[in-house]
């Protein structure tokens, strides 16, 4: 299961002494089990701050976050986290890695190369078990986060920008590869992006937030049923659509005027 | 092109220590000509023959390596846990920072008159001043180990379960660390070495590497007291280099690639 409910999540930075920012204001949204969400926006929107407050890693201001009927206070291991950095343990190999997770749960050694070389094949990385971060490309790195985050199977999976660091064919090619791994664990997916061809390609519902202070702007179905084609008209239309929303907010700020597009 | 092939060569670095030697004996014989001023290489050879033959050099070399272990084991046995606590608890650091700041100038050497009155003549005194001198480097690496790990470990490992802050230590910070663990050990090895020597001479210990060079001193035998400086030289380099090959290879293994 993996039904979130977040409701009213405001977050207020204190800066200095009487100087507040706010981040995110009263957020309210349902996702629904096997739903996956991206949520877009101007940059500075709050968007990573909101996956963080859902992840238990920072409290929000006011409001709740609730999964299944359970507030989220602090991180565990009913949400799984693939952060946008590298965040693999370059100390362990990709088995013990992928396996930390159900090593904290207590689970004896062999159960656990038993599920984690499964979450390892899963990503297609099993002649690669024995190997340490260093060695694996970015792509690499990646995936191994992503069956990291899947091994203790939890309710939900939040992506920061788990693609931003990557060049654009692997990128594509990832985006699929996760779309496959949805499509065979059903998981409800929280994804964090800054490119609206991705937010299109990948998810049910895109969330479109503002900047400063963080709202919802509008929230966007996409009804192209998948495997879905970048170039198909409706899919321009829709990543159009979004990108105009961003850009109007994005046009507020200061910025230089350039004759050859915004 | 021959020339370029053999300064590239293994036996290169062999043929430095050859010169060095040989001119080091025509100096000795044909220059100085003074036993007491300069002993030469074979003078040498000799006397370190004579001494392995008496026994007296390995007794010594025990002693020697008895004390350093003892300071070098204390050390670790404190400096690491204080490490860290401080690294990892901000009012742990802020309570004991002054009185390291404090302490830690005090060279290792002006703690030897209490060494003495403390300990008394034994192994421990010269001990004690060891660990003086190596606790603070692997204090201060194990610390700055500690505050500086990557906060995204510590939040992707929070997010994997490891929730408490003993788990968080062990699973998280403490491998993340070690590499400042393992160079603080190495800075620390140094000192050791250096201040056995020194404690030893002052009388702390009545055997020992470096109390073995003052006695020959005293005797006004050179040659002697040459060899116990190579010992300790060679000794020490053996240290470092069992040091560096160990633990690289195995605690360190995942960083090949990542520094150079």
């Amino acid at each position: 299961m993996g039904v979130l409910e977040i409701s009213h999540i405001s977050r207020v930075f204190q800066k200095g002494d009487d100087e507040e920012v706010v981040a995110l204001s009263d957020i309210v949204l349902s996702i629904a089990d096997d739903e996956f969400v991206s949520f877009v926006g101007p940059s500075g929107c709050g968007k990573t701050t909101l996956l963080r407050i859902i992840a238990g890693l920072d409290k929000a201001t006011s409001g709740t976050v609730i999964l299944d009927g359970e507030v989220i206070s602090d991180p565990g291991q009913r949400v799984g986290m693939v952060f946008q950095e590298y965040s693999l343990f370059p100390w362990r190999n990709i088995l013990d890695n992928v396996g930390f997770g159900l090593e904290m749960r207590g689970m004896e050694k062999e159960e656990r190369l038993k599920v984690v070389r499964r979450y390892i094949s899963l990503v297609g990385l099993s002649q690669f078990e024995k190997s340490y971060p260093y060695e694996l490309s970015g792509g690499m790195r990646q995936r191994v986060a992503i069956a990291r985050a899947l091994a203790t199977d939890p309710d939900l999976l939040l992506m920061d920008e788990p693609f931003g660091a990557l060049d654009a064919q692997t990128r594509n090619h990832m985006q699929c590869e996760l779309l496959d791994i949805w499509e065979t664990k059903k998981k409800t997916i929280l994804f964090v992006t800054h490119s609206c061809d991705e937010a299109v390609f990948l998810s049910d519902r895109v969330v479109v937030l503002s900047s400063r202070p963080g709202r919802i702007r509008k929230i966007i179905q996409i009804p192209l049923s998948r495997p879905r084609d970048r170039t198909q008209k409706e899919f321009i239309d829709l990543r159009r659509n979004i990108l105009e929303m961003i850009e109007e907010d994005e046009q507020d700020k200061e910025r230089i005027k350039c004759n050859s597009g915004n | 092109m021959n020339i370029n092939k053999f300064t590239r060569s293994a036996c290169f670095p062999l043929l430095s220590i050859i010169t060095a030697i040989i001119l080091w004996q025509l100096i000795a014989v044909y220059v100085v000509n003074n036993r007491f001023i300069l002993p030469s290489f074979t003078d040498v050879i000799r006397a370190f023959l004579d001494l392995c033959i008496s026994g007296t050099i390995f007794q010594d070399f025990v002693v020697s390596m008895v004390h350093f272990f003892i300071g070098l084991g204390l050390s670790l046995l404190i400096g690491i846990p204080f490490g860290v606590l401080m690294g990892w608890f901000p009012c742990v650091n802020r309570f004991f920072d002054p009185l390291i700041e404090i302490i830690r100038p005090i060279p290792p050497l002006a703690w030897i008159p209490f060494a003495i009155v403390w300990f008394g003549l034994t192994d421990l005194a010269a001990g004690f001043v060891i660990f003086i001198g190596s606790v603070f480097p692997i204090l201060i690496n194990t610390y700055e180990g500690f505050r500086n790990v990557p906060k995204i470990f510590v939040e992707a490992g929070k997010m994997l379960g490891c929730t408490n802050s003993l788990k968080l230590i062990r699973y998280i910070a403490f491998p993340s660390a070690l590499p400042h663990l393992v160079s603080g050990f190495r800075v620390a090895c140094g000192v050791a070495w250096m201040c056995l020597v020194a404690a030893e001479m002052f009388g702390v210990s009545n055997f020992g590497l470096g109390q073995k060079i003052w006695w020959y001193y005293n005797l006004h035998q050179m040659d002697n007291v040459m060899v116990y400086m190579l010992v300790l030289g060679f000794v020490g380099l053996i240290i470092d280099f069992i040091f560096r090959l160990g633990i690289k290879r195995t605690l360190l293994k995942w960083r090949e690639g990542e520094v150079n």
